[in-house]
């Protein structure tokens, strides 16, 4: 048996510093977990601090005994490359480990093993954790605002017929597709303005007329993102292309524009929607404040999409104007054809977060007296029946918003994938 | 001839339809302002407010001005975005390196913290930590203070305030060793332009940093000492702190919340500026004898800084925009208290949200056209 040293591990004795850093690892692992799932303290006997500091010690030492090069040992080897490489770094894998194990009970017990879901009142909630009843009882409101209940169908099945109109575009067949462009731009917009204002609207045949005060709940955020979404792209671009126009006016009006917009934050957009945008329409004339809030939000994201599809823009070589230009395209021709359509596949991503950011930017709606999601919960946790589960409200819309937004980055990624092509 | 006319046309047409756009608009205010007997002008900026503020750094009640009220609304947003731009700038960079980490797990954490942080809508996050992580803090009477002299509570923090004497001296004498620094680093570089040899300069700085200000201390009567905040009963069931410095609760939600937020965004900046340098450039620098240190400081760092700070100055905009969401806390700042409180007092819809977006564009401006100087300083010059 050579001379085993305790500083250096070496491969010679593999086994016998194997087994005792596992050793160790374990005993601080266990030790943690006790602590963390039966809050019993097995170093109990030693001093506060020594029994506190006692885990992270032992498992340095044992992440030390084995870290050993070229053991031979797939898995091992692995496992030092990745998190065990040297004694800082040891540490700081034993420290999320352990605090992965410490924050495992309490969140679990909140969550699902202490929350209460059955029953309808708040008395129903006697648990220690969450209390699911209430975003039970409030999930109507939260999705749907004060609509009124019996119509609520009104707005599935206007939700549903937009998803399934967006769908049209995968139906393959090779003489409307020249057309698919002209749909999604012109005709769909048309149609899903039609479908709200007259299916969730109401008003005319024989359905009943809501005010859009009683619009509200994810399906706002819905209707409010949908449209900014439609309408501040096309000004986007437009915009852009002013940027980059030979003609001094154009180009100094749409600069003057963006950088407006871009300059100050949307809360006092939506201020300016709502108090001082009145003021400047003719008298008689009344508009609805939703609408006022979509162009609003519509115009200040389009500056952002502009900026962005500028990027793009600016980022093709010259030879691609060069080349259209002597094709003897126009100015439109070679934009539609030529210079477009390889711009827009470059900035995808950036075009993806400027949409992301008017999902999030849309709960700040409740200026003006909207009441999205957000806005909802709010005015739940202030009913005197439901005080005291904020938590629960907020837990739940942010799990909402994260799948939305998350879904959203994960699509345009695959976009971006599916439309790269080498130059 | 036709050439011209074609450029000419297109700019008449969208000159003309600008102007209509603009006149119609200017038409309808003055006949709606008209209409309502209220004329257009900022004479109303030196009236009295006669509405109180909770917390504002300079003094202020309802006798001053409205003027001063906006003055006071600036620099609340200003102290947001100065503590969340320190806070998100050292999460940031944290997490951004943290992202590079050879270790799984730190890797991993980091990603996590940025997938999730980045896609919650700011608002929410707000709300959660004012209206749900804050109000979990125990009241005054029942809080246990951190190292005896902090207090948080669900009324705020409390800390220790600094009391001065002779602050002045103090300021010199600090002012004092960052002259003395500039001139011993340009003494040290051109010693080394001229002879090669180098001077310790970090640890002479830092030499002059504790002995200069420990001078003033000795020799020139500065004093400090700490007025740390006790718990005072008013009666029954009220409870104050005397003394000491108490931060509001919302100010401590704002600054959380803008922090983990645009730290997502910087950590992100970071991580593209580290990565956005090429191996070679670690390898030549290697190659010349450069000690690992020196390979980060005088060559990693300046190509990475390069690509990091024109998008974190954009992120540090973004967040001074995004203060402007404390109106929905009721943190006083320039939204709340100029264009809620005081627009609802005047009714001077116009004047005032102008005069807030205004604010707001020259902040962006004036940083944005700096960002522009610096971009154009530090841009590598090819030939």
């Amino acid at each position: 048996m050579n001379k085993l040293n305790f500083l250096r591990p070496n491969i010679e004795n593999l086994n016998t510093y194997l087994y005792s850093g596992i050793f160790l690892i374990s005993i601080a692992i266990l030790d943690v977990a006790l602590n963390s799932f039966f809050n019993t303290n097995i170093t109990s006997f030693l001093p506060n601090f020594i029994s506190f500091l006692l885990p992270l010690v032992l498992g340095t030492i044992g992440l030390h005994l084995i870290r050993i090069e070229f053991s031979g040992i797939k898995n091992l080897d692995l496992l030092n490359k990745n998190i065990n490489t040297n004694t800082f770094n040891a540490i700081l894998t034993l420290l999320i480990i352990f605090a992965i194990i410490k924050s495992i009970p309490p969140f679990l017990s909140w969550f699902i093993i202490d929350a209460t879901i059955s029953g309808d009142t708040k008395e129903a909630c006697t648990g220690t954790g969450a209390c699911w009843t209430y975003i039970k009882i409030w999930l109507n409101r939260f999705i749907y605002g004060m609509y009124p209940n019996e119509l609520q169908w009104r707005i599935n099945i206007s939700f549903i017929a937009l998803i399934a109109l967006a769908f049209v575009g995968l139906l393959p067949s090779e003489k409307i597709k020249k057309f698919l462009t002209l749909y999604y731009v012109i005709i769909y917009p048309i149609i899903a303005f039609v479908l709200i204002y007259y299916l969730i609207s109401g008003g005319a045949f024989g359905l009943e007329w809501v005010e859009t005060g009683a619009w509200g709940g994810l399906s706002l955020t819905f209707i409010v993102s949908f449209f900014c979404l439609i309408f501040c792209f096309p000004v986007g671009m437009f915009l852009a292309l002013g940027r980059r126009s030979d003609l001094p006016t154009v180009r100094y009006i749409s600069v003057g524009f963006i950088e407006f917009w871009r300059g100050v934050p949307l809360i006092t957009v939506l201020f300016m929607s709502s108090v001082m945008f009145p003021m400047f329409l003719p008298e008689d004339f009344f508009m609805d404040k939703l609408v006022r809030v979509i162009i609003a939000i519509s115009l200040f994201e389009a500056a952002y999409v502009a900026e962005v599809i500028r990027g793009g823009l600016q980022a093709l070589p010259r030879g691609q104007y060069d080349a259209a230009k002597s094709l003897g395209m126009g100015y439109w021709k070679m934009h539609i054809f030529v210079i477009l359509p390889q711009a827009l596949k470059l900035v995808i991503p950036g075009i993806a977060n400027t949409f992301l950011a008017l999902v999030k930017d849309t709960p700040l709606i409740f200026v003006v007296g909207l009441l999205e999601i957000v806005g909802m919960l709010n005015l739940a946790k202030t009913n005197p029946k439901w005080l005291g589960y904020a938590m629960e409200g907020y837990v739940f819309a942010a799990i909402i918003f994260w799948i939305i937004c998350y879904a959203m980055s994960k699509y345009s990624y695959n976009l971006e994938i599916k439309y790269k092509t080498d130059r | 001839m036709n050439i011209k006319l074609n450029k000419i046309i297109p700019q008449l047409i969208t000159l003309f339809a600008v102007i209509l756009v603009f006149g119609f608009l200017t038409y309808n205010a003055q006949v709606n302002m008209d209409n309502r007997g209220i004329e257009f002008g900022f004479g109303f900026l030196t009236q009295e407010s006669s509405f109180d503020v909770q917390f504002s750094l300079i003094d202020y009640d309802g006798s001053h001005s409205y003027a001063r009220a906006y003055l006071v609304g600036l620099l609340n947003t200003l102290l947001v975005a100065f503590i969340g731009i320190i806070l998100s700038t050292i999460l940031g960079i944290i997490v951004g390196i943290a992202r590079l980490s050879p270790n799984y797990l730190i890797e991993r954490t980091a990603a996590f913290y940025v997938e999730f942080f980045r896609n919650v809508p700011l608002l929410l996050q707000i709300f959660f930590w004012y209206f749900a992580a804050l109000r979990a803090l125990p009241l005054p009477q029942d809080t246990e203070p951190m190292f005896g002299v902090f207090f948080l509570t669900i009324k705020g923090l409390f800390v220790p305030r600094f009391v001065w004497e002779n602050l002045d001296i103090f300021f010199y004498s600090i002012i004092a060793v960052i002259i003395s620094i500039i001139v011993i680093k340009n003494y040290a570089r051109k010693l080394q332009e001229n002879e090669g040899k180098q001077l310790p300069v970090f640890s002479i700085s830092v030499g002059l940093f504790i002995i200069l200000p420990l001078l003033s201390f000795l020799v020139g009567g500065v004093s400090l000492n700490f007025s740390i905040p006790e718990l005072e009963q008013m009666s029954n069931t009220s409870f104050k702190y005397k003394g000491g410095l108490g931060i509001p609760p919302e100010l401590i939600a704002l600054t959380l919340a803008l922090g983990l937020y645009t730290a997502t965004f910087i950590a992100e900046c970071v991580r593209a500026g580290i990565q956005g340098i090429s191996k070679g450039q670690k390898e030549a620098a290697a190659s010349i004898g450069l000690t690992p240190r020196q390979i980060l400081k005088l060559v990693v760092m300046p190509q990475a800084l390069r690509i990091i700070i024109p998008p974190t100055t954009n992120q540090y905009l973004n967040l001074t925009k995004n203060s402007s969401l404390a109106a929905a806390i009721a943190y006083p700042d320039l939204v709340l208290i100029f264009a809620g409180t005081a627009l609802m007092q005047t009714g001077r819809a116009i004047e005032i949200v102008s005069i807030t977006m205004f604010t707001y564009l020259s902040i962006s401006l004036s940083i944005s056209v700096l960002m522009n100087w610096y971009n154009k300083k530090i841009a590598i010059k090819e030939k």
